[in-house]
């Protein structure tokens, strides 16, 4: 879970990581009291989960209460990228001498959690990265060791920061871990960290990437952070079934057992589509093991409040899961909808009982399933009902 | 032969006595394979019998390895209280680990990743349904009924069920070992461990490796076939459709800004000598040209 830059603020804040004074507003008014609140100027950002919001006149200065006001009226609303604003931070403004860079994050390819860090920052660490490599210190990080004062300095002298704000930097580091371990993050970064005229560094602008496997492990803070507002209705109506389904913008509703399935499966209903003027697949859902009438007659319902969906296709390799079972799924699954399952269905069944689960299928006789027995055909079948 | 997994392994099941465990043992000893004993604390010195095998409980993996010279376990606890069970495992220097347990955070897998390294385990997974040499022996969760008797293709996978989809195409030809290495962003075993010991197993005559949308685990199997493979690799990549930022079922299943992509990872393969299919059946089919099967 990506989270809101007011968010990784305020996480950061309770790690003991220095940052501005702010807060977050829904309303303009809200934002003129958190204005009056800090006294002098401030800066309002929206808070959009995507970047370049100061191109598109996402970040304002305001120099008082009033103006606050007008400029969260402006932002408020505002389509950034597709992304509607519900927010915005409204904070201190800072004069910044220097802009520096840091994170944490789990570096997949190498198997290690890794620390970067630059006293080149304020623009985007892929630029840095690319035009001045050398300027970016790479270190790893051992997940059984972590990080304390010596390794921090490490990385702090590693990426050369002025001996002025040296201790201030090894300090942040030691926190940022803080951040990073406990919270249970896959990137902590902060960019940039900035030096103000006086000397003080501060965390400007942070993104933080939280590890929804270790939910568990929050379960008081974690809820506080999803956000409503913003998901995808049937995404949302998906996950509080226990369902794992993302939206996407095709024709064909898919349902299948096994996330590889389902992935491969929207690739061979794509292509098959290409046949067909370019129909899509319109999701992924991945119902698992079970396959359970209930599981699959909700699965078919949040598919079904898709109105872009016009034909639905069900893919089920019988491994641990017998086929009977799922076909007697899909029979009871298509009673419990009734006069709801208005689009056809395609079926293709594989694997462990199948034999069963076809005759279950051609006995119940549903006019609007059939049964193609391959993969690649029943995706042909799906994509054609579609176009 | 097979790899990793002979008929000689000897299994250990930690988290035996949970609703899954006792599942999946069952599956595992109908299948042939040496189930010689469970992990619990909090239950040792009893026993679980399954249909007509009787299988003791022990207080920890040393004391099981002890008893019946396991070389093997199979980690089956909920994802809170994986990490300690691995470690327990590697701390008693088994020689394999596989675990199947999905939701693990990654915190959690990186630590006994990194705890493992320079031991003497093999750490497989997490978040993987095992592995299985046919008619020899089966750890995890695959069903050794899809194909079961012994062949001449080795099978490396992200994917449980494209594992399944593609030994069930491929079950007359027959597998040495198929291996389901995990779709968690940090994995023990790697597709290139997997190509490695099947390049060296005299048995396998052909590979097929199934990569999926996330990381560059493919690209890098990519060019280490180039350079080590001599035995013919087909591939499949899942995930072409995909959209960027969102995590498609497996927590390591997320094409990242432009990296990770199916069709980078397809691009490598190719340029590397392997032929990948455009969907399972036709990776299917280029395997049965490839061994004339």
């Amino acid at each position: 879970m990506d989270l809101f830059e007011y968010q990784a603020r305020d996480l950061l804040a309770s790690h003991g990581v220095p940052v501005l004074p702010g807060g977050v507003a829904e309303t303009p008014e809200q934002a003129e009291a958190i204005a009056r609140e800090i006294g002098g100027r401030v800066v309002v950002k929206a808070q959009v989960k995507t970047g370049g919001r100061g191109k598109a006149g996402g970040v304002k200065l305001a120099d008082d209460p009033e103006s606050t006001r007008a400029r969260a009226q402006d932002i408020l609303g505002l389509d950034i990228k597709g992304h509607i604003t519900h927010r915005v931070l409204v904070a201190q403004a800072s004069e910044i001498a220097e802009e520096y860079y840091f994170s944490y994050l789990l570096d997949r390819a190498n198997r290690t959690f890794l620390a970067m860090a630059s006293v080149e920052g304020g623009m985007e660490i892929e630029e840095i990265a690319v035009s001045k490599p050398e300027a970016l210190a790479r270190i790893p990080v051992d997940a059984t060791v972590g990080v304390d004062t010596a390794r921090a300095t490490e990385i702090v002298d590693a990426a050369g920061f002025p001996a002025e704000v040296r201790d201030q930097v090894i300090a942040i580091a030691v926190q940022l871990w803080d951040v990073f371990s406990k919270e249970d993050a896959t990137l902590v970064e902060v960019n940039p960290l900035a030096k103000t005229p006086d000397g003080t560094v501060l965390a400007l602008d942070a993104k933080v990437t939280l590890d929804g496997n270790a939910d568990f492990r929050h379960a008081e803070t974690r809820a506080a952070l999803e956000d409503a507002a913003s998901a995808n209705p049937l995404e949302a109506a998906a996950k509080e079934k226990g369902l794992n389904y993302v939206k996407l913008d095709g024709e064909v509703g898919i349902i299948g057992n096994g996330a590889g399935l389902v992935m491969s499966t929207l690739d061979v209903v794509a292509y098959a589509g290409e046949e067909f003027g370019g129909v899509r697949p319109a999701n992924f859902l991945d119902i698992g093991g079970g396959a359970s009438a209930q599981v699959m007659a909700d699965g078919l319902h949040i598919i079904l409040s898709d109105p872009g969906v016009k034909s639905v296709f069900v893919n089920v390799f019988g491994g641990i899961t017998a086929c009977d079972a799922v076909a007697d799924g899909i029979v009871k699954a298509l009673e419990i909808l009734g006069d709801e399952a208005t689009k056809p269905l395609v079926v293709r069944l594989d694997g462990n009982a199948v034999e069963e689960g076809r005759r279950i299928l051609a006995e119940a006789n549903h006019p609007l399933v059939t049964v193609v027995d391959t993969m690649d055909g029943a995706a042909r079948r799906a994509a054609e009902l579609a176009a | 032969m097979s790899i990793f997994l002979t008929e000689n392994s000897k299994v250990i099941v930690q988290g035996m006595t949970g609703s899954e465990g006792r599942k999946h043992t069952q599956r595992m000893l109908a299948s042939g394979t040496a189930v010689v004993g469970g992990v619990n604390p909090s239950k040792a010195g009893q026993s679980v019998d399954f249909d007509g095998a009787t299988v003791p409980v022990f207080g920890s993996v040393a004391e099981a390895m002890k008893d019946t010279g396991a070389d093997v376990s199979v980690v089956f606890v909920p994802p809170r209280f994986a990490k300690d069970a691995v470690l327990e495992a590697v701390d008693a220097e088994l020689g394999m680990c596989v675990v199947i347990t999905e939701g693990i955070p990654v915190h959690d897998s990186l630590y006994f990743w990194s705890h493992a390294q320079g031991g003497s385990t093999r750490l497989i997974g997490p978040n993987c349904p095992g592995l299985i040499s046919p008619g020899r022996s089966n750890v995890g969760i695959i069903p050794a009924t899809i194909a079961p008797n012994p062949g001449r293709i080795g099978l490396v996978s992200k994917s449980g069920t494209l594992t399944y989809q593609m030994m069930y195409e491929l079950r007359d030809i027959g597998f040495t070992t198929s291996v389901g290495i995990g779709g968690d962003p940090v994995v023990g075993t790697s597709h290139i461990d997997c190509l490695q010991a099947f390049q060296d197993d005299p048995e396998t005559e052909a590979i097929v490796m199934i990569g999926e949308i996330g990381g560059d685990a493919e690209e890098r199997a990519a060019a280490f076939i180039s350079d080590n493979v001599t035995k013919p690799v087909v591939g499949y990549v899942a995930g072409f459709t995909a959209p960027e930022g969102k995590t498609m079922g497996h927590a390591g299943a997320i094409v990242s800004g432009s990296s990770g992509t199916a069709q980078a990872k397809k691009e490598a393969l190719e340029a590397a000598g392997v032929r990948v299919g455009k969907t399972p059946s036709e990776t299917a089919r280029l395997m049965r040209e490839v061994v004339g099967g």
